[in-house]
């Protein structure tokens, strides 16, 4: 493992970018990712480790046009008590609260959610149906860069993104929902506080003349990263949640995902849960 | 030889200066580097609470944290706990309902609970149950703790 040869807890976003810019850098925020994985050998700590939690320009959330924009480093904690969160976005509010332990959530970010780029990550599936984007800075020749990437496209395996080296993710932007727009979440693990979903669920849309459109789906833990079902989306899109539409999406949800044994649930327990709970969930919609 | 780094923070009140390891966790750097040994050592993953203190007033597993980031911080441990006459109520309520069995999660337990009752001083059991869904009590002593931490709400009322 890469010894840590240098620590830094930059106070500012320039000084934060200028470190990324000298070469590779571990990115440490609340830890709770970090320290297990590092313990147990899977991630290097150096050669630079930089603690970012007092950069000010990560923090908050904030209406920012038509968009509400979370900073990156907004515990979980604090997601599940923002006003904006709450009133706009109460699918993710509901993830944060299916989030690990009060004591986890008190200090995880949503940056180090996202970055961590676990399959399971419990804000990822519902982020993903809210058509979220990433915010990525950079500093490549001394003036600051962003770039902005659906979250969608983001992830590349487990652990892994497009983030380059000398990025830093600053903020998740979730588009405002329109009026009719329905959002769904649903976790599946052994017991309610501190599981790592087996699967887990998000549905949205805009409910227009009782049909779902602008239909998302996306599953978490049933591929090396959570992933859109577009196969599942197409059952859907621009149709009456009846009977017939439904089974015909839950099928589609079981025939489209392909997960794998592990000490979580097998594959085809995995495939069962994703057809049963996507027609509990439309079931749900449906009759709402 | 990893890197050392200096750190300053408030522990229970106290200024305090430390040289720590920079990949070193806040619960090895408790009871290890300081010697304060309230603090438990349960999991070492964040699943157990046993390592449960307060930062800047917020609950938080020790042995999940980076000691480095306790840097200017407010620190808070079982020790801490014990001096504040805030507590009397929590700790009484605890001896009172039986709430102790081995006593190994109890420091993590009352941490939490002190937590609970800051931010919701009017938790009921669900509420509570709650709290401490990421505290373990092997002994599984739970309806007491919670009947201890419900009976501590409102200073007892």
């Amino acid at each position: 493992m890469t010894e840590i040869e240098r620590y830094a807890a930059p106070t500012s976003l320039d000084e934060a970018l200028g470190i990324l810019q000298q070469g590779e850098v571990r990115i440490l925020a609340g830890g709770t990712d970090l320290m297990p994985q590092s313990k147990a050998g899977r991630l290097a700590l150096g050669p630079t480790l930089m603690n970012i939690r007092r950069v000010p320009e990560l923090k908050g959330v904030a209406l920012d046009g038509d968009a509400i924009r979370i900073g990156a480093l907004t515990t979980i904690t604090e997601l599940l008590a923002d006003p904006l969160v709450r009133q706009h976005l109460p699918v993710l509010a509901e993830a944060c609260d299916h989030f690990a332990s009060d004591q986890i959530r008190n200090a995880g970010t949503i940056g180090g959610n996202i970055g961590n780029a676990s399959p399971a990550g419990d804000t990822l599936v519902p982020l993903i149906v809210l058509d979220a984007v990433v915010e990525l800075a950079s500093k490549p020749n001394g003036s600051v860069a962003t770039r902005r990437m659906p979250l969608a496209e983001f992830f590349t395996g487990p652990g892994r993104t497009k983030r380059a080296a000398n990025e830093l993710l600053t903020a998740v932007r979730i588009p405002l929902p329109r009026a009719g727009h329905v959002a769904r979440f649903y976790k599946f693990g052994t017991r309610p506080a501190l599981d790592i979903s087996a699967i887990s669920i998000g549905i949205a849309g805009v409910v227009r003349d009782g049909a779902l459109t602008d239909t998302r789906v996306a599953f978490g833990a049933v591929a090396p990263t959570p992933v859109r079902a577009p196969r599942t989306e197409a059952a859907l899109e621009g149709k009456r949640l009846d009977a017939a539409t439904i089974a015909a999406a839950a099928n589609a949800a079981r025939d489209e995902v392909a997960p794998i044994d592990d000490v979580r649930a097998t594959a085809w327990y995995r495939k069962e849960l994703i057809h049963n709970m996507t027609k509990r969930m439309l079931d749900h919609v449906a009759q709402a | 030889m990893s890197l050392k780094h200096d750190i300053e923070f408030t522990l229970n009140g106290v200024r305090q200066r430390v040289t720590v390891d920079a990949g070193l966790n806040a619960l090895d750097m408790l009871r290890d580097v300081v010697g304060l040994t309230g603090t438990k050592y349960g999991c070492g993953e964040g699943e157990c609470g046993a390592c449960t203190i307060r930062v800047d007033g917020q609950s938080m597993n020790a042995c999940l944290m980076f000691a480095v980031d306790c840097d200017g911080r407010s620190v808070v441990t079982i020790e801490g706990l014990a001096a504040d006459p805030k507590a009397d109520a929590l700790r009484e309520a605890f001896v009172e309902h039986g709430a102790v069995q081995c006593g190994f999660c109890t420091p993590g337990m009352v941490m939490q609970a002190s937590h609970i009752l800051d931010t919701q001083p009017h938790a009921d059991a669900d509420a509570i149950k709650r709290g401490i869904e990421g505290n373990l009590c092997r002994c599984t002593g739970y309806k007491k703790i919670v009947d201890a931490i419900e009976s501590a709400c409102c200073g007892g009322k």
